[in-house]
């Protein structure tokens, strides 16, 4: 097959991308300069975010079997890459008096983007696996970036095995899954797996429905779903902030958009036992995420088990897909995917911001009168925390409220009961961490709040900011842009 | 338009005396003082106004999220008008009560409290239900924060307390108003959240059951009724004076609201079959409360019990469902709004004081402070239901009313009444009778009410007077509103039975 070069714009996204990770190592080669690699990364994720977003609009191709690029997949690219882009900005204040070589992690962090790019475009195995060691190979290296640090206090590099062990069994069960399947079908489209779940020929359903259900745990491991969530704490509390906002944020969406896209490929919730598990471990998640999460005193692993919660969330909308006529439950997940991705990068954002790589302030009592202290980095933790426990005025509520519209249109009462608990549990350590910002300040604890060291990092933390309080007023854009691509899924 | 004026003045008002206290620590209560009274004053506007089609004196209707039917629709009706009324009234109360209280990061505080207000004027006014239960929600927030902050030394619990319960609560009406959503969806084509185009909705058997009691739990939650009631007198002891006064004078009003407006006439046939359970709640609240509250030594907890069971019959009269006791529903809301208000303000003003709530601690007050004394026995003399003031004609017509729909739960109820003597009387004996309290007690700062408290106080007694004296100028306004009310839901009950 020939690749015309007409045949390569809609890959442009992912093209720029590269070239920026190429353009940043040979600068490297060249000459060491921490603010030009920074800079270099920046403007390229830059120019591949408004390239993703001009070819929105008009573009709905199949570029080779392996990528799918349509208005689906190039509105996640947006997303992907403004985040990654938003990510590299904190980083920057972050690494700045690393005492190591330091440019190397922009490069890290574009090719994570360009796994995460080649994953939400992909509508065939190979290119999900491709994609998804991409991403995960560097997030390995950023996890442990700081290993030759003598004066990081964390434990990068524990967290960065502890991920790459547990992220390579996970693989490992994907790709038994993914063989099975391809034992019954003879081909690795998404859109072919249909025949697994029909018409069912050869090897019997039991066999469709082990190899549905393994590929659904590898993913699982992925998106740190209880039961397979044990390792995300100890990664989340060990790896460099930046890193975690990373792995949080982009890592987490890329992984849903395949599984979202596989389940409504492979018509997989035909099996009532495929339906049962998803729900079961909905259901897990939801109630292990918010109940850990109250024993905890430390904000990255409070955030780490609410992720775990916010995954389950969504597969409650997942799961009403099948029983819902329309997009509703398609669009209720991919809202929720863009208001987890707003809160947590603004979440960790604040964290990174006041944190550097000597001294990462990820206790909760750190935060202690940080109202009296700087107003502002409070008012936006607090929207963050708000939003990440679904009040109005912020996208988190307009979030849940999708996910509750389409569990009631599915009846899924349970479902619904458990996250109606689950919310209720989630509240009291959201409001914990607000509570503690309350308070008097005593001196102990503090960290210096100047505002004048890293303006680039507030005005990202003010543009997530503007996003989640826009868009929770008035998501009626968002709302619409999302109906309309929501229909290439189904 | 006047109404989204209304909201949008105090939204505004808020941020501008948030940021004054730059400027000057004193700005911002001047500034709240203002928006508020600017409210007010717009609100008589209403008062004049002919009333439109359906009764609505005013209305806003715009686009808001399209996809799911949501609309921006606001409308107010003679019902309304008085809540909002009482809620601007009650606003200016509770800034003078926080006028000298609330030292530290004034602007802040202020920010609060008119978003609070904000947030309850929407409650009042909104007639799409996913605008209306959003503004449920965003009343909660800053109440939270005004808890949280200013409050005393056990604040985290009770602000939390309070905000779990009625957020969690909150979900599950939110479910039942997605699946009236729904229903229209299923039965007419179209999604929609307005209120006219749900009270078309047909639900019938368990499943209305099942949606009226999600929001059947979240208004007697924040009523609140037994058994949804424990929140409230951790929040009202904990809370700084403004926030009680908020809390008990207005929060509360938005529970009773909800039933008159939503709960009943959602479901008529759901409600009617519920009315004897929600009757017997209620007697329950009106009896068990006051048993609990004679038996607390904390002044402010009392008066919170006291609230629960004035409460009751509320829950009472609405469950009666005709127009006496609906009428008696609404004046005890007006009036215990202010009676509660001021004695929650009279509390405060003690322990702002003394700097104790405790009973044990206090007595023979009388002779040091006679303004003071003579006021609390006027507002406990309201609150226990003399004829004359508000609160008489209110709990008065409530029980006339709900006698027609269930005599035994009536007579147990009417006991409500005795106990409120006994309560209401024992703490003006414990407080201002007898013996002065012990010796050890610094009484230094023990003074007499301010002129400035006194004219707060002499408002809120005209009003309860007014309301006793000739409460016809408070019933006429909702008056042709509750028989609208009633009339629906007859018919519907009547078409159903038809089938």
């Amino acid at each position: 097959m020939n690749i015309t070069l007409a045949d390569l714009i809609p890959l442009l996204p992912l093209l720029i991308t590269t070239g920026t990770v190429v353009i940043a190592m040979t600068v490297i080669g060249v000459k060491r300069s921490y603010t030009l690699t920074a800079g270099i990364t920046i403007a390229g994720l830059l120019i591949a975010t408004l390239s993703a977003a001009y070819l929105m609009p008009s573009t709905n191709e199949q570029v080779t079997p392996l990528m799918i690029v349509d208005q689906y997949s190039l509105f996640f690219t947006v997303l992907t890459c403004a985040t990654a882009m938003f990510i590299a900005v904190f980083s920057f204040p972050y690494l700045a008096n690393l005492d190591d070589h330091k440019e190397e992690y922009y490069l890290l962090l574009g090719i994570a983007t360009i796994g995460a790019i080649v994953m939400v475009s992909s509508n065939h195995f190979v290119s999900t696996i491709l994609g998804l060691e991409t991403l995960s190979m560097s997030l390995y290296g950023m996890v442990a970036y700081p290993v030759h640090s003598e004066k990081s206090a964390k434990f990068p590099l524990e967290a960065s095995v502890k991920y790459l062990v547990l992220s390579a069994a996970a693989s490992g069960i994907l790709l038994f899954g993914i063989a099975l399947i391809y034992a019954q079908t003879g081909t690795l489209e998404f859109a072919s797996v249909l025949n697994v779940a029909t018409a069912t020929p050869g090897l019997g359903a039991g066999f469709s429905i082990a190899a549905l259900i393994l590929v659904f745990i590898g993913i699982a491991f992925k998106l740190s779903l209880a039961p397979f969530h044990m390792w995300t704490p100890d990664v989340y509390e060990g790896s460099p902030l930046p890193a975690t906002t990373y792995l949080a944020t982009i890592g987490k969406a890329a992984m849903f958009v395949v599984l979202l896209r596989f389940i409504e490929a492979s018509d997989a919730l035909v099996f009532d036992s495929v339906i049962l598990v998803i729900s079961l471990v909905a259901t897990a998640s939801i109630l292990a995420g918010n109940l850990l999460a109250l024993l905890q005193d430390n904000l990255k692993r409070i955030l780490a088990y609410s992720s775990i919660a916010h995954m389950g969330y969504l597969l409650i909308a997942l799961v009403a897909s099948y029983f819902v006529e329309g997009s509703i439950s398609v669009e209720a997940v991919t809202f929720y995917l863009v208001a987890y991705v707003i809160m947590s990068a603004g979440a960790f954002g604040v964290a990174s911001v006041v944190s550097s790589s000597e001294q990462e302030f990820d206790s909760i009592d750190d935060y202690k009168g940080l109202f009296w202290r700087s107003p502002w980095l409070a008012a936006v933790f607090t929207g963050m925390l708000l939003s990440l426990a679904g009040i109005p005025l912020t996208v988190g509520f307009i979030g849940k409220f999708y996910i509750f519209f389409a569990g009631v249109e599915a009846a899924l009462w349970v479902l619904l009961a458990v996250l109606v608990i689950g919310s209720g549990v989630g509240l009291y350590y959201y409001l914990r961490i607000v509570y503690r910002m309350l308070k008097s300040a005593d001196d102990a604890h503090n960290f210096n709040v100047a505002v004048g060291k890293n303006l680039s990092s507030h005005a990202v933390l003010a543009i997530l900011f503007l996003l989640l309080v826009v868009l929770g007023v008035y998501p009626t854009p968002v709302v619409s842009i999302i109906e309309t691509i929501s229909t290439y899924i189904l | 338009m006047i109404l989204l004026w209304l909201i949008s003045i105090l939204f505004i008002g808020g941020i501008i005396a948030w940021l004054s206290e730059r400027i000057n620590p004193n700005y911002p209560r001047l500034i709240a003082l203002v928006t508020v009274l600017l409210d007010l004053l717009l609100m008589f506007s209403l008062l004049g106004a002919e009333p439109g089609d359906g009764g609505w004196v005013a209305s806003v209707d715009a686009g808001w999220i399209p996809r799911f039917g949501i609309s921006f629709y606001l409308a107010a009706d003679g019902l309304s008008v008085l809540l909002l009324l009482l809620t601007a009234f009650l606003g200016v109360i509770a800034i003078g009560s926080a006028w000298d209280e609330i030292k530290e990061q004034a602007g802040f505080f202020y920010f609060n409290l008119l978003w609070t207000l904000a947030g309850v004027l929407g409650v009042f006014t909104a007639l799409d239900l996913f605008l209306f239960f959003f503004f449920w929600e965003v009343m909660l927030i800053p109440m939270y924060f005004i808890i949280a902050i200013w409050g005393h030394e056990n604040k985290n619990y009770a602000a939390m307390k309070f905000f779990i319960f009625t957020q969690v609560t909150g979900m599950l009406m939110l479910i039942s108003i997605l699946l009236l959503a729904y229903f229209h969806y299923v039965q007419y084509g179209a999604l929609s959240f307005n209120y006219h185009d749900l009270l078309a909705v047909q639900t019938a058997g368990r499943l209305e059951m099942w949606i009226m009691l999600g929001f059947f739990i979240a208004f007697t939650t924040k009523l609140p009724s037994v058994p949804f009631h424990s929140w409230l007198p951790d929040a009202h002891s904990q809370a700084p004076t403004a926030g009680s006064v908020i809390l008990a004078g207005i929060l509360l009003k938005t529970g009773a609201y909800g039933l008159i407006r939503f709960a009943v006439p959602l479901f008529p046939e759901a409600s009617m079959s519920f009315a004897p359970v929600a009757m017997t709640l209620a007697a329950i609240s009106i009896l068990y409360c006051a048993k609990v509250a004679f038996a607390q030594a904390d002044i402010k907890r009392l008066i919170a019990y006291t609230s629960v069971s004035h409460m009751g019959f509320v829950t009472l009269g609405v469950y009666a469902w005709n127009e006496q006791a609906l009428q008696g529903a609404v004046m005890t809301m007006l009036a215990h709004g202010l009676s509660a208000a001021a004695l929650f303000m009279l509390a405060g003003g003690l322990q702002h004081r003394i700097h104790t709530r405790n009973m044990t601690d206090m007595g023979g007050f009388w002779a040091k402070v006679p303004r003071m004394a003579v006021v609390a026995l006027f507002f406990s003399v309201a609150a226990l239901g003399m004829p004359g003031l508000g609160n008489f004609i209110g709990e008065f017509l409530a029980l006339l009313g709900a006698f027609q729909a269930n005599i035994t739960l009536t007579v147990i109820s009417a006991f409500g009444l005795i106990f409120a003597s006994v309560y209401s009387l024992w703490v003006i004996q414990k407080v201002f009778q007898g013996e002065y309290a012990n010796a050890e007690f610094d009484d230094s700062h023990l003074s007499d009410l301010t002129r400035r408290e006194m004219v707060y106080f002499g408002a809120m007694m005209i009003g309860l007077i007014w309301m006793g004296m000739y409460p016809q100028s408070f019933l006429e306004l909702s008056q042709p509103v509750l028989v609208e009310l009633i009339n629906s839901t007859e018919s519907a009950i009547a078409a159903v039975v038809q089938n």
